[in-house]
């Protein structure tokens, strides 16, 4: 058997914490290997050590068959390993091919010479059909030309085993099929590739194998044409995990959150929200579904006071807050999961604990007359960390520390304590895995189970269908029909958001 | 073993200055200067005798204040060059109260300290309202500002608090902090009653950012502006009462020297200096009240034992200022520090 990369029995400890313990990984030559786990199982930590980041204190690497020992990336890429980080390490203001190149300039007698490196920068690209131009500004395409750029650095360095760092997670559904197209073509031309994830259906779709780590764990070697998501799913969480959320029907009462003809501009002075009615009941779950860009961020930093609206009304529990600032429109009764945690929803160099009174440290019993009172502050938090199982060494942990998924189940924990009569939860579950995304699915029916209203952003079709009791489909700025989760499909939910309206639906769909 | 943030942060400081004394050492020896008599100079300078200490305490004053001016902006996340200027307005202002009025003591000195804090935050509030209102950087407007104080306080003297003289008239015994008690137990040095004043600031700013609701929201919009608006909290009025209260502790630093050391004010070719060193204390102190506390003293005690090197060592002045410019180089590069602490309490466990 022809291995290209073996990684044997791999230990990496920090400090006591151990991140890997006897982990193995073997890659074939031209396959594609995922690399499954939760947040925080060792992934990352695992490639870096094969990228030469990290030193192992046990185990064996070997590339082509031959024991190697790698110090510093210098040394993988002279080995033939590229990475592809999730972050793109680019240069905003330079060229790609400027981008491509550094570090590894072609001069001519002191001079760069640039255009010998377009020319093979072209090359290289036709072969693997990136259809990238070499001489685009970085800041003028988009993330994911910027994605093939990193590709086109790994191999113009000459790399034959590529390792690519959760990809999809910043890619359109478009760029995502693109992105499988290349991977297949890098096959093609003998590339090996490992594709770090914990998105189950692209593993289904592309991998041959897939090795599964849990907790720092090696849990073992798959061949994908032998399992199935739901497999997979134990295998990495330790469980059995539902897909499918259960919930009962819902019984809506009164409506809490009324949206009549509401209009709001976008930042550029566009009309994002042209007209907007809407209204989410008590004890339902209202999804959005829409394309990115269609006014979802507008309408909710509308709705919870970030941003200015033109005209309309917005009630909850029927008194108008449109345009009221922020802290008035919470204290009528609003909790907000927000789009992006780390702009939004959390403030990083603070502490898990100063991160749960974010909204309230200014009420009893968080403070008395101005003066905070950190016990019963870092008493509050003990008590959320423990209920929505945010796993951190501690309350005092900067929020900064934690992983993306427990930072999400912060946030939550800290909103729906609130106890607000409207919850807007906009992609709560962005950039987490099955285990969290379970965790998540069923607060938001809990909530709704205890009669408050929760208004579901998603971009996630999969999400909306799963979770909501009624769907709105919003489509530049307009819902153009609701729909009912149980009576409609993929497909047409996928017409609507494309823009063709249909029946004036959703009149049967009232539940 | 690693080693916790906080040891990390005393420690960088430490070895800041240490590495500056080191480096000033061999400047020393290669000018052919004996470092060893220059420093014993410099310590004698400092705290060789009770008058000498009384002199470091009544430097250390302002430096605390000017620390903490600096200090409390950076913690907000604003980075106030301006304690210059706020500095001046709060001398003129105290010096203003000083000679206007003739009020018993009790009403008049904290009327004048009170006019320093109000002239100093109303300097501050110029680029703070610039920058909560049109985004205008506060850097580039309290640099200019710096300059803008220099001459409209040159010109009140001249105009104004005297009749075209180049300063103004001392103030009156009602309205001075200076002190017969604390002059008399130091060997008739200046030292006044402002290192109360200092102390109580050092210990208001750590209550206020540390303690309140207040000191809560500034820290959030330092770090975060967009979390902060999410969470309710109104970050336009956080950036200009950050840069007020900023400007009451410089406006105060400038209230000591006009009512303590100096008891007058003149007409100045360029700036006191004491803002900008603020910077300093403050990045040496790590931005903590006492932090800056500690090392405003140790520039109070650099800055008044070096009087003493020309006279006893025969070391110019000139290489007093380049090790505190070492200094103040080494703690800006703390990260390097960092580093190499890292680096040595790894290898430590191995």
């Amino acid at each position: 058997m022809e291995y290209v990369i073996e990684m044997l029995n791999i230990r990496k400890e920090f400090s006591g914490f151990v991140a890997n313990d006897n982990i193995t990984l073997q890659l074939k030559k031209g396959e594609i290997h995922a690399l499954l786990g939760e947040n925080g199982a060792g992934k990352s930590t695992l490639m870096n050590v094969l990228f030469g980041l990290y030193q192992p204190e046990k185990g064996e690497i070997k590339v082509k068959g031959e024991t190697v020992k790698i110090t510093d990336p210098n040394v993988a890429n002279d080995l033939g390993i590229g990475m592809v980080h999730q972050h793109f390490m680019l240069v905003d203001t330079f060229t790609v091919t400027e981008n491509i190149i550094l570090g590894k300039e072609t001069t001519k007698g002191g001079v760069i010479d640039i255009k010998t490196a377009e020319d093979e920068v072209r090359k290289i690209s036709e072969r693997y059909g990136l259809a990238v131009d070499p001489q685009a500004k970085i800041s003028n395409i988009s993330v994911g030309m910027q994605q093939r750029v990193e590709i086109l650095k790994t191999l113009y360095r000459g790399a034959d085993i590529l390792i690519f760092d959760e990809p999809t997670a910043v890619l359109t559904p478009q760029e995502i099929k693109e992105l499988i197209q290349i991977f297949k073509t890098l096959i093609k031309e003998g590339k090996s590739i490992i594709l770090i994830t914990h998105k189950l259906k692209e593993i289904m779709e592309v991998c041959d194998r897939v090795t599964v780590i849990r907790k720092g764990k090696g849990i073992g070697t798959v061949n994908v044409n032998e399992t199935n998501p739901t497999d997979l799913a134990s295998l990495m969480v330790g469980r059995d995990v539902e897909f499918k959320t259960e919930k009962t029907d819902a019984t809506p009462g009164v409506d809490v959150l009324e949206i009549e003809d509401l209009k709001v501009k976008d930042s550029r002075g566009v009309q994002a929200i042209k007209g907007l009615n809407l209204s989410v009941r008590a004890g339902e779950i209202l999804g959005i579904a829409g394309v990115d860009g269609n006014g979802q961020t507008e309408l909710i930093e509308a709705i919870t006071g970030l941003r200015k609206a033109e005209s309309g009304t917005v009630k909850i529990n029927g008194k108008n807050v449109l345009n009221l600032p922020p802290r008035k429109v919470t204290e009528s009764g609003l909790g907000h999961i927000p789009q992006d945690r780390h702009k939004h929803g959390l403030v990083l160099n603070y502490t898990i604990g100063e991160n749960m009174v974010l909204q309230t440290y200014y009420q009893k019993p968080f403070s008395k007359s101005g003066v905070m009172n950190f016990k019963k502050i870092y008493d509050k938090a003990r008590n959320l960390i423990s209920e929505f199982d945010v796993r951190t060494p501690s309350e005092y942990t900067l929020a900064r520390a934690l992983s993306g998924g427990n930072q999400q189940k912060a946030i939550i924990g800290r909103e729906i304590d609130r106890n607000p009569d409207i919850l807007i939860a906009a992609q709560p579950t962005r950039g987490l895995d099955v285990g969290a995304i379970e965790f998540i699915h069923k607060r938001l029916i809990e909530q709704r189970d205890h009669g408050k209203a929760v208004l579901l952003v998603s971009f996630e079709l999969d999400e909306i269908m799963n979770v909501s009791d009624r769907i709105a489909v919003i489509y530049e700025g307009e819902i153009v029909a609701i729909v009912d989760p149980k009576k409609t499909t993929e497909q047409e939910l996928g017409l609507l958001m494309a823009g063709s309206k249909k029946k004036e639906a959703g009149e049967d769909a009232n539940v | 073993m690693q080693m916790s943030s906080r040891m990390k942060n005393i420690l960088t400081p430490i070895i800041a200055v240490f590495l500056g004394i080191l480096v000033g050492t061999i400047i020393m020896v290669a000018s052919g200067y004996n470092a060893i008599t220059a420093y014993q100079a410099l310590w004698n300078g400092a705290f060789g005798d009770i008058y000498f200490i009384g002199e470091v305490i009544r430097q250390t004053i302002p430096y605390i204040l000017a620390g903490l001016a600096v200090a409390f902006a950076f913690k907000t996340g604003l980075f106030n060059i301006g304690v210059e200027g706020q500095l001046l307005m709060g001398w003129m202002a105290a010096v203003w109260v000083g000679v206007s009025f003739d009020l018993p003591k009790i009403i008049h000195l904290p009327l004048a300290v009170l006019a320093a804090g109000v002239a100093g935050a109303l300097w501050a509030f110029i680029p703070g309202y610039l920058k909560a209102r049109f985004r205008v950087h506060e850097v580039i407007v309290t640099i200019m500002l710096n300059h803008t104080a220099l001459y409209i306080t040159n010109q009140v003297i001249r105009s104004v608090l005297s009749d075209g003289k180049e300063r103004t008239d001392m103030i009156a015994d009602s309205s001075s902090l200076r002190s017969v008690f604390l002059e008399s137990i130091t060997d008739y040095s200046r030292m006044h009653w402002g290192i109360t004043i200092a102390i109580i600031c050092a210990i208001i700013m750590w209550f206020i950012l540390e303690k309140t609701t207040t000191g809560f929201e500034l820290r959030a919009v330092g770090f975060n502006e967009h979390a902060s608006q999410y969470a309710g909290m109104n970050v336009k009025r956080n950036i200009i009462l950050s840069m007020v209260i900023s400007g009451i502790f410089a406006g105060l630093a400038g209230a000591m020297e006009g009512l303590g050391t100096f008891g007058y004010m003149a007409v100045k070719g360029g700036f006191t200096g004491v803002g900008f060193d603020g910077i300093a204390v403050a990045l040496l102190g790590g931005n903590t009240a006492i932090g800056v506390v500690l090392a405003a003293l140790l520039f109070g005690g650099l800055k008044v034992g070096a009087l003493n090197m020309p006279l006893e060592a025969g070391v110019p002045n000139e290489l007093v200022d380049i090790i505190i410019a070492l200094i103040i180089i080494f703690v800006a590069s703390s990260y390097i520090i960092r580093w190499f602490i890292d680096r040595v309490s790894k290898k430590g466990v191995k």
